[in-house]
């Protein structure tokens, strides 16, 4: 495979292209599934009732809200590493999709806790955390946006990236060490998911339909981003 | 590599002795946030005495925060700050030392200052050593994640609020231990676990933070 053919800007333009309009149809198929499973097929939860029914979305935007912020240290640190412009263009591409996503998983949760533990907002260990690996996206895009410069922006927002990175295990690790508010994790690879097989697949089908989005988002993001330096 | 430690250790900290009232504006800040609370909340003692910890550590995060701005600036501006990357001393050592004069002006009095603030909130005065010891563990924390975001600012515009953005994030475990470590203390439990944490963190950002700040340094001044 010709994998550094495609690390120059101009070459990896119109695959970003392809790649973006495959994902948005997988995306927009998989979501429909997903949500059909979710809103008509799932049977309605013993304890909690319909209101269960937001962790079609707000599982996927919460797995995806943490894992991006990884991926986006990842391109940040390759693109610090070896001077990679693509690399950092990923970064910061990435960036804007993960707060999103951020933004949806503290949302989507504040809905689904006002049925459940009847408040909006609890002081719990996840999602205190979530709400700082959302003030850690928006310093990251802050410190890009406050630089002129792009090379010392991407150099600069990939040092915040991996310095905040050491704060998305303890976001995992939060629920172990200080045990609140926030259920337990019902999906875990150990032992056999405590929820009914519908559920996880109607969820599981979601997380793919999100992860496609946040590819599709990225791609089209980095395309601008590839036109704007390198025009 | 101890003489450049020591060189930029003692530039500093005469530097600071020379502006004396740097180095108070920011204790004072210390001091008038943490008097503020009262005066919003209202003087009831019990309540006081359960948001002391909270309130002093929080109090102690902004005044460090305050300070950090100024920890390359004048560097930067005036030049020094070029002749110390070309120089022959490892940037790394020059920034820990940086970083240790920077606690040393900021950090240091406040956990000294503290218990004096302590009583103002009718804490237990069992509680009065465990709080300073907290302070002293954790403000070089908050000194070193800090001088990262102050290396990343240097010569931004709205440098200052933008760094707050970038760091405040960043000092959160160390408030919740450091905070938390009085609480248990408090509550009979010993703050032992806290504290011990608190000193992993600082062993731990004090071995990785100075070559952050160096990066961070190089590439601000390219």
């Amino acid at each position: 495979m010709k994998w550094f053919w495609y690390a120059s800007p101009q070459t990896f333009f119109p695959l970003a292209g392809t790649i973006a309009r495959v994902c948005w149809v997988i995306a927009a198929l998989l979501a429909l599934a997903g949500l059909y499973i979710g809103l008509f097929v799932a049977p309605t939860d013993a304890q909690q009732g319909e209101a269960y029914r937001i962790i079609f979305i707000h599982v996927p935007a919460a797995w995806m809200s943490m894992f991006l912020y990884v991926v986006m240290a990842f391109w940040a640190a390759l693109g610090l590493a070896f001077n990679t412009r693509l690399s950092s263009m990923m970064a910061s591409a990435i960036a804007p999709t993960g707060a999103l996503f951020t933004f949806i998983a503290l949302w989507t949760g504040s809905l689904w806790g006002r049925p459940t533990w009847g408040t909006y907002w609890a002081w719990d260990a996840r999602l205190t955390s979530e709400l700082i690996l959302l003030f850690l996206y928006l310093g990251f895009m802050a410190l890009q946006a406050a630089i002129d410069d792009p090379r010392r922006a991407d150099r600069a927002g990939a040092l915040l990236a991996i310095v905040g990175v050491v704060n998305v295990p303890i976001i995992y690790y939060s629920v172990q060490w200080w045990n609140t508010l926030h259920q337990g994790a019902s999906v875990s690879l150990k032992s056999s998911p405590k929820m009914a097989s519908i559920m996880l697949t109607g969820m599981l089908i979601m997380v793919f339909a999100f992860w496609a989005y946040a590819i599709a988002a990225a791609m089209v993001r980095v395309r601008c981003v590839i036109r704007e330096r390198e025009a | 590599m101890l003489d450049a430690l020591r060189g930029v250790l003692a530039r500093d900290l005469l530097l600071a002795l020379r502006q004396k009232s740097d180095v108070a504006v920011a204790l004072l800040f210390f001091v008038i946030v943490a008097s503020l609370f009262p005066l919003g909340i209202g003087a009831e003692p019990n309540l006081l005495r359960a948001i002391a910890p909270g309130v002093i550590w929080v109090a102690a995060l902004l005044s460090s925060l305050l300070s950090l701005g100024r920890l390359f600036a004048a560097d930067h501006a005036d030049g020094t700050l070029e002749q110390i990357l070309l120089g022959a001393s490892p940037l790394g050592v020059v920034a820990a030392a940086k970083t240790l004069a920077h606690w040393l002006i900021s950090g240091f009095p406040i956990a000294l200052i503290a218990p004096l603030l302590a009583l103002q909130y009718d804490l237990d005065a069992s509680l009065y050593g465990v709080l300073a010891l907290s302070l002293l563990l954790g403000t070089p924390v908050l000194s070193l994640i800090g001088a990262i975001g102050a290396a990343l600012t240097l010569g931004l515009r709205g440098g200052g609020v933008l760094l707050a953005l970038l760091v405040l994030p960043l000092y959160v475990p160390v408030l919740i231990m450091g905070a938390g470590a009085v609480e248990m203390a408090g509550a009979g439990m010993g703050g032992q676990g806290q504290l011990l944490l608190l000193g992993a963190m600082l062993v731990v950002s004090a071995v990785f933070a100075p070559w952050a700040i160096a990066a961070a340094l190089r590439i601000s001044s390219e």
